[in-house]
């Protein structure tokens, strides 16, 4: 706490889109009350002012992918009571870790001129991969209603309610019809999270796993199920390795694929 | 201060209020300036990389998530260029909607930088949540500017951040007549707003400052130029999208995870975003905007970059216009997408994101499978502007403190918008004195 009493909140970026940050200033009803209730001591985005730590909360957006944000995520943990990371980057690894599928060097060959300039790992990764992880808020982006649940709850001290359910449950809520029974488009609903308000359905698309992999996703079954409405291997492969496919279930799942396939 | 023959550096960690994170590198020996750089670190994303294997579908939805502030910009550069390949050439009304679409972006983006970014610089403070216990009104006015901007891309893509209706050949689907009428009188509300944005803007006393800019935007004989155009300057260039890496080079340096460009005939450092735009457009805004142009006080063509923000809210001012105009005559697109086949090719178009020229370009196979992808940012275009604007700036503001000159030089650098997440990369800013 601050001397004012107030809780001391940081706000930190690795690699990213800065969408889920923006999340943040995208609560335009809400963002001064915010600032009045806690002390914003770090959010380089928001603010010239930098506090230093200890920090009660440490919101982390973006995914690890040099040693230089290796040492600061630790860092941060250090000087974090509470860490909750922001977004399919800082909870998967995010899009960015299509490149652990692949050769890095060959990666930064192919884009910059004198790759010795580019120090990179070889793997995007998650947050929680090296540090502990309090609580994760996901989505890409996440959504401002659910950080503002986060943010309240913690607050005041009190479990947040998220939903515990599949997009698919979304869509049979809001009456959509489903685009894998009725259209045969490939749709990872049925095993990711809940969140966005099943939007893609509701665009005559499949979901592609903004949210990431329920725990209990089946995603092997899925993909039997989705081969009876007729969809090619590869595009369930692309669907998995999608914005969250560095998630465990998803990767498995897609291994099992590759497998398959070859 | 450090005697003048001693190596001095100084450090900022990080610049602040941009997008994304990144410093500056500024070199003195003997008191004057030696050399500065913009030093670009944050982690590269690697996104042209990871693009070839990838879907010709897939492009809009992976490309947006190259920046969290203009994704709607980087899907409509990629979805063109690949119709480009795909000889596709969408309706007039889905060409009206992406315009739209693109118009709440720059309301977004414009009024996030000039009231949560920008703004508090010329009152002295360090943010706009600072700035809200003083003036709570303005930064209100600025947060529902900006919500408006974020209710436009909302209603045409289910959400402001990365929005997920953009698609080759069109849209997944488009809004009903009635709901994008819904959205009128809050437009209507942000036309005025911003009428008195740029109204309060003039009255913001702009450091003194010119340099010999060579602006470039795109330019559209009908229209204040947004999705397409050639590719004009103040010094004469006028050419079709296709040349743009015949005149435009990117280079590849050790301080920088970024590329920049330059001019490839002289190595010259060239301006893209709002101040170029107004610059080279003003005859085609519409009459509000020309009219707030006309009436700022600022005599265009302006070649000072803390001009940018009044160019800035000019252009919300646009955004809101257009906006009102394309709701009021907004038809639905039927096909909501064209229809097209794959086969191989080659294709690139550029479109004016918030910050400015957005170049893509794609090789795709006969399966629709991208080959080669190649992203330029308007941020990477910038980089060596800014260096240029620095190196100006520096000798006469040498005999100041470490802290006064770091924090005149992100002054600067704001003007700019830089968009570090977009370049794909976080700056810092370090001094060395010799």
């Amino acid at each position: 706490m601050s001397a004012n009493g107030k809780p001391r909140i940081a706000v930190f970026k690795l690699a990213s889109c800065d969408g889920c940050q923006l999340q943040i200033l995208n609560l335009e009803d809400e963002l001064l009350a915010i600032a009045g209730q806690v002390e914003i001591c770090y959010f380089l985005e928001a603010r010239s002012q930098i506090l230093d730590g200890p920090y009660d909360i440490a919101l982390i957006e973006g995914s690890v992918t040099t040693e230089h944000d290796l040492e600061r995520v630790r860092d941060i943990r250090r000087r974090s009571q509470m860490v909750i990371t922001l977004g399919a980057c800082a909870n998967t690894g995010g899009i960015q870790a299509l490149r652990n599928l692949q050769d890095v060097d060959e990666y930064t060959r192919a884009i910059y001129a004198n790759p010795s300039y580019i120090h990179t790992l070889s793997q995007s990764t998650p947050v929680a991969a090296h540090v502990t992880v309090d609580f994760a808020i996901n989505g890409c982006p996440i959504s401002k209603e659910q950080l503002l649940e986060v943010l309240t709850s913690v607050l005041i001290g009190r479990a947040p309610q998220l939903p515990a359910h599949a997009v698919c449950v979304e869509c049979k809520r809001k009456g959509t019809v489903c685009v894998l029974v009725a259209k045969g488009i490939a749709c990872l609903g049925p095993v990711t999270h809940a969140g966005c308000g099943a939007l893609c359905p509701a665009f005559n698309r499949g979901c592609f796993g903004c949210y990431g992999p329920m725990e209990s996703a089946h995603s092997e079954s899925l993909c039997q199920g989705l081969a009876t409405h007729g969809i090619s291997r590869s595009e369930m492969l692309q669907l998995l390795n999608g914005f969250t496919g560095w998630a465990e279930e998803f990767r498995s799942a897609a291994e099992k694929l590759e497998k398959v396939s070859t | 201060m450090i005697a003048t023959n001693e190596t001095r550096t100084i450090r900022l960690e990080s610049m602040t209020r941009v997008e994304g994170e990144g410093g500056l590198r500024i070199e003195v020996r003997d008191g004057s300036l030696r050399d500065v750089k913009v030093d670009v670190f944050e982690a590269p994303r690697l996104f042209e990389a990871f693009l070839r294997g990838r879907s010709i579908r897939e492009v809009p939805d992976i490309t947006a998530r190259i920046c969290g502030i203009c994704p709607a910009a980087h899907q409509m550069s990629s979805v063109q260029a690949i119709e480009t390949a795909l000889g596709i050439t969408p309706s007039p009304e889905i060409r009206a909607l992406r315009r739209l679409l693109y118009c709440g972006e720059w309301i977004e983006s414009h009024a996030l930088h000039i009231y949560l970014l920008q703004v508090p610089d010329f009152f002295g403070l360090e943010s706009a949540l600072t700035l809200g216990k003083e003036q709570p009104e303005l930064v209100r006015q600025g947060l529902e500017l900006k919500k408006i901007g974020n209710e436009i891309i909302t209603i045409l893509g289910g959400r402001s951040v990365h929005p997920v209706s953009v698609c080759v050949g069109g849209f997944w689907k488009v809004p009903r007549r009635h709901e994008l009428l819904e959205l009128r009188p809050r437009v209507e509300w942000a036309l005025k707003a911003s009428l008195d944005t740029v109204k309060f803007l003039a009255s913001l006393k702009l450091p003194a400052f010119s340099a010999d800019y060579e602006c470039v935007a795109l330019s559209h004989p009908r229209e204040y130029a947004i999705n397409e155009g050639a590719i004009v300057s103040s010094a004469g260039l006028n050419i079709p999208v296709r040349d743009f890496e015949q005149v435009f080079l990117e280079e590849h340096l050790a301080h920088s995870t970024a590329l920049h460009t330059v001019r490839a005939e002289r190595g010259s450092s060239y301006l893209v975003g709002p101040l170029a735009r107004v610059n080279l457009n003003l005859s085609h805004l519409p009459p509000a905007a020309r009219q707030a142009a006309e009436e700022c006080g600022i005599t265009w063509p302006c070649f000072n970059p803390y001009a940018g923000i009044v160019a800035r809210g000019v252009e919300i001012v646009m955004a809101c216009e257009e906006s009102l105009r394309l709701i009021e005559a907004y038809r639905e697109p039927v096909p909501a997408a064209m229809e097209y086949s794959f086969h191989a090719g080659d294709g690139c178009a550029a479109t004016e994101a918030p910050r400015g020229l957005l170049y893509h370009r794609y090789r795709m196979n006969d399966q629709g499978i991208v080959q080669s992808a190649r992203i330029v940012p308007p941020t990477c275009q910038n980089y060596r502007r800014i260096e240029d604007d620095l190196r100006l700036l520096l000798p006469g503001i040498l005999d100041r403190t470490d802290a006064e000159i770091v924090d005149a030089c992100e002054k600067l650098v704001r003007n700019y918008d830089p968009c570090i997440s977009c370049s794909t990369h976080a700056i810092k800013i370090q001094m060395n004195r010799s």
